[in-house]
């Protein structure tokens, strides 16, 4: 379904992707581990066209997305859900604003039909009754999971996640995981995780991929990485920084 | 040596370039998308209404102390009753719009910055693209097309109680007689005046809006980027006004001289 060839990005001086390939299969839920500032968002945000490659090819459904214009993207667009690292809420709309903001924009649905489906959403995420709340009231493990109604209401065919766990505390966490869980087995959705919590990534993924100095580094099921012997991938499942290098 | 001179033209040219293609997407959005009268009508009551304290109280002092400054003036050479066609004149094709166009560059094109840097800085405007809306669309020509309107209606607004409260000041304050004085007035101020200021203050809207979302979408990172935007936004703006309103003024006297 998604295909990504020979990918390379450079910000001033660094390198941040360096000739990556992947390929993402339909209904699969996909986890890229890899260090802080190692590039993983860029790459995801290549995989829904927020960014243009400098070189390098991102297939969706056989069709090269990496040089469409804004305007081109946005029907491309319409077959993925986001849920942003900050959940991304507009802050001036409600969270019934905020969820059924595709499908007000749409203009062919019926009000009665936009509120049952943010109610449904919303109960999909757990977080039935919140509709007229704003997003500053709600705490972050609430703003995710209202990022995530916002993301499936209109049924995409691909769901990204960009680090959903970051900045939750670890109960809150498994949770939000569980939720991602249910979402790709409920709505049949390929899921495309960013994390770098490894319990998470044994939580969600069915394939995991490396990212390591710009490349796919290794890939495979979470248990193969948890028990890799291969040093880089060691070192990174366990959290062992290298005294050798900067960690930070 | 060279270096720097050669990094900042490069920077500005591409600054234009970018500012450029943004014009050309909205003109290009306004004539292929149906733009949302919710949208509209939510940056006009933010824009137009919620501006008229300041723009009138701006029209209004400007209007008292051109009348006061021109009948001293005046009085020396027993001209008195010119003062009022002096303040009429100036104000519908000078300082109405300018004045007016600089309040609201203040007040409505820095809130356009911030609220749109801070949208960039959180991730909200890349949130609008993954939702399959494009941002200029929904963010930016509402803006400015409420801002071309909600303009030149200040502008009418500031003009007209600016001439009432030099009216009131030269009349009961300075002593000036009425009767000429509004004769004066109408005998000088022609309906090109008029036209110039809503012609300017028309192109003056569409500057503050673009100038304001212009550097709001383009913003550097944090809140150090979007105070930048926010001052930025303020100060080319008030810049543009003032300059465009020069060239504006020699262009539109030749046009409408020809009506």
């Amino acid at each position: 379904m998604i295909e990504v060839r020979q990918l390379r990005k450079r910000f001033g001086d660094q390198q941040v992707l360096d000739g990556v390939d992947l390929t993402i299969e339909k209904g699969e839920s996909l986890v890229i581990i890899g260090r802080s500032g190692g590039g993983k968002s860029v790459l995801l945000k290549h995989l829904v066209g927020l960014t243009h490659p400098d070189s390098g090819q991102v297939l969706v459904d056989g069709r090269d997305i990496s040089h469409l214009n804004e305007r081109e993207l946005l029907a491309v667009r319409r077959k993925f859900g986001m849920l942003f690292q900050s959940a991304a809420l507009f802050d001036s709309l409600t969270v019934e604003e905020n969820i059924a903001f595709v499908l007000t924009r749409e203009r062919n649905h019926p009000p009665e039909e936009i509120a049952r489906r943010v109610a449904e959403a919303l109960e999909m995420v757990e977080m039935p009754g919140i509709q007229k709340r704003k997003p500053a009231e709600l705490s972050g493990g609430m703003r995710k999971r209202v990022g995530l109604a916002r993301a499936i209401i209109y049924r995409p065919e691909v769901v990204f996640y960009d680090e959903p766990t970051t900045g939750l505390d670890p109960v809150v966490s498994d949770s939000i995981d569980k939720l991602v869980v249910r979402v790709c087995e409920r709505l049949k959705v390929t899921s495309i995780v960013i994390t770098h919590d490894m319990r998470s990534m044994q939580t969600v993924g069915r394939r995991v991929a490396m990212l390591h100095q710009g490349r796919i580094y290794t890939s495979g099921t979470p248990s193969d990485l948890m028990a890799s012997t291969d040093p880089v991938v060691s070192r990174f499942v366990r959290g062992i920084s290298d005294a050798k290098e900067h960690t930070f | 040596m060279t270096k720097l001179p050669a990094k900042v033209i490069q920077s500005v040219l591409a600054g234009l370039g970018r500012f450029s293609l943004m014009v050309a997407e909205v003109v290009r959005s306004l004539t292929t998308q149906r733009l949302s009268g919710h949208d509209l009508m939510n940056q006009l009551y933010f824009i137009g209404v919620k501006s008229q304290t300041v723009v009138l109280v701006t029209g209004a002092f400007t209007g008292m102390v051109l009348c006061a400054q021109t009948y001293f003036q005046f009085h020396k050479v027993k001209m008195d009753t010119a003062t009022l066609a002096v303040v009429s004149v100036s104000m519908c094709g000078e300082l109405g719009p300018v004045l007016t166009a600089l309040m609201v560059a203040g007040r409505v094109g820095a809130a356009m910055a911030a609220e749109l840097g801070t949208m960039r800085v959180t991730e909200q405007i890349d949130a609008l693209r993954t939702l399959a809306t494009h941002p200029i669309d929904y963010l930016v020509v509402p803006r400015v097309v409420a801002t071309m309107i909600a303009v030149p209606l200040l502008t009418a607004e500031s003009i007209a109680v600016g001439i009432l409260a030099a009216y009131l000041v030269g009349v009961h304050l300075l002593q000036i007689d009425p009767g000429y004085s509004l004769v004066n007035m109408q005998r000088f101020t022609d309906h090109r005046d008029v036209l110039m200021g809503f012609i300017k203050s028309f192109i003056f809207g569409g500057i503050i809006a673009t100038t304001g979302c212009y550097k709001g979408m383009h913003c550097g990172q944090g809140a150090e980027g979007v105070g930048h935007a926010t001052t930025e936004a303020v100060v080319y703006a008030s810049i543009a006004i003032l300059m465009s309103n020069f060239f504006l003024t020699l262009l539109l006297t030749r046009l409408l001289a020809l009506t």
